[in-house]
């Protein structure tokens, strides 16, 4: 099975490296790419949408709708993590710590739950006793990892990043937060029902700064129907900044959603 | 003239792909499997695609890693065969 499993690949791969030899030559400018279109992009763009990062003019605002579906793409992952792997059925065992002692009670009845605070507090299965070190670490850590996707979100336009990148990182701080501590402290924080919410409001916003501005009179996401209310100046900028904005929103929920699902096997209660 | 970085940069991703296959701890695979991204995302940064060099810093060596680890997690880090 391992032998024919290593000659499909090699076949696969033998035929890919094949169909590479009839592609053009990287950066050949007498390639079909390179003749008009590419030339168009890099003469015209600066001076249509007043954007210096040519990529996100592409991506925002030439092929904007592209951009839109790829955001629905991305919820559509987030949708279907929640629906294979979420599992609504209560837990039969609550583990707790009792504080001053460090003894851990073992509870098997659901109806004898103990309300954690000052003297009792909730304990993972495979508990270990957290570092001092990594938490204060990952304390400091995160409110500057979350700065810095803010930053690559809102520079989106002029310098390389911007909505999925920016969405990313954000969530990977949600992620260190639930590593650090425990998914509990994590679940605290950001609620199942804020996520879904949070990342369907991503997508609407996209749709949304789309459609008003053929309630306005003109095509579907053309940013200069909103001239009227924020002046004629980097109009279509702003138009991207808030279409990356609403790609960050989605992608960021959808991050924190998936980790959850997979790490606690859809029931939210305790992870690495 | 950067041909001897791609080398390099391509002979890694080459190891780093035959490694992953070939190790039999899975938790190891997801390690290499970032490895691997973060070598792709050199080679694209140094072909001049800042952006997909980034996302792919982002997405390939950050998330997907963690969501490998996380499945590892879940399930046996021990391959069958």
């Amino acid at each position: 099975m391992k032998l024919f499993g290593f000659i499909i690949v090699c076949l696969t791969g033998g035929l890919l490296l094949y169909g590479t030899g009839e592609l053009p030559d990287w950066g050949d400018p007498h390639s079909p790419a390179s003749i008009h279109l590419s030339n168009d992009y890099i003469e015209h763009a600066m001076e249509q949408t007043e954007v210096p990062n040519l990529v996100t003019a592409v991506l925002a605002d030439y092929r904007g709708y592209d951009t839109m579906f790829e955001t629905a793409v991305v919820f559509c992952a987030g949708l279907a993590c929640f629906l294979l792997l979420r599992d609504f059925r209560p837990k039969k065992e609550y583990y707790y710590r009792h504080v001053p002692t460090g003894v851990v009670l073992h509870v098997k009845n659901n109806e004898r739950q103990i309300a954690p605070g000052k003297e009792f507090e909730d304990v993972d299965k495979d508990w270990v006793p957290s570092d001092t070190i990594i938490k204060t670490v990952c304390r400091i850590l995160i409110p500057f990892i979350q700065i810095y996707a803010l930053y690559v979100v809102a520079h989106g336009d002029f310098s390389p990043g911007g909505g999925f990148q920016g969405g990313v990182i954000f969530g990977s701080s949600f992620i260190l937060l639930a590593i650090s501590y425990n998914l509990k402290t994590l679940m605290k924080r950001v609620s199942e029902k804020f996520l879904g919410i949070f990342s369907a409001a991503g997508v609407l916003v996209y749709v949304g700064i789309g459609a008003f501005s053929m309630v306005l009179g003109g095509h579907f996401l053309d940013y200069s129907q909103y001239i009227p209310f924020f002046g004629e100046h980097h109009i279509r900028a702003l138009g991207m900044l808030g279409v990356e904005i609403g790609v960050g929103m989605a992608v960021t929920a959808v991050m924190a959603i998936i980790y959850i699902n997979i790490v606690s096997e859809g029931r939210h209660d305790e992870g690495l | 003239m950067s041909w001897p970085i791609d080398l390099i940069v391509l002979t890694f991703v080459i190891f780093c792909a035959i490694a992953a296959i070939s190790v039999r701890d899975l938790l190891g695979t997801a390690i290499l499997f970032g490895a691997y991204s973060f070598m792709m995302c050199l080679l694209w940064a140094v072909m001049g695609a800042v952006d997909v060099a980034f996302t792919e810093a982002s997405v390939g060596a950050g998330v997907s890693t963690v969501f490998f680890v996380a499945a590892v997690f879940r399930t046996s880090r021990r391959t069958k065969d």
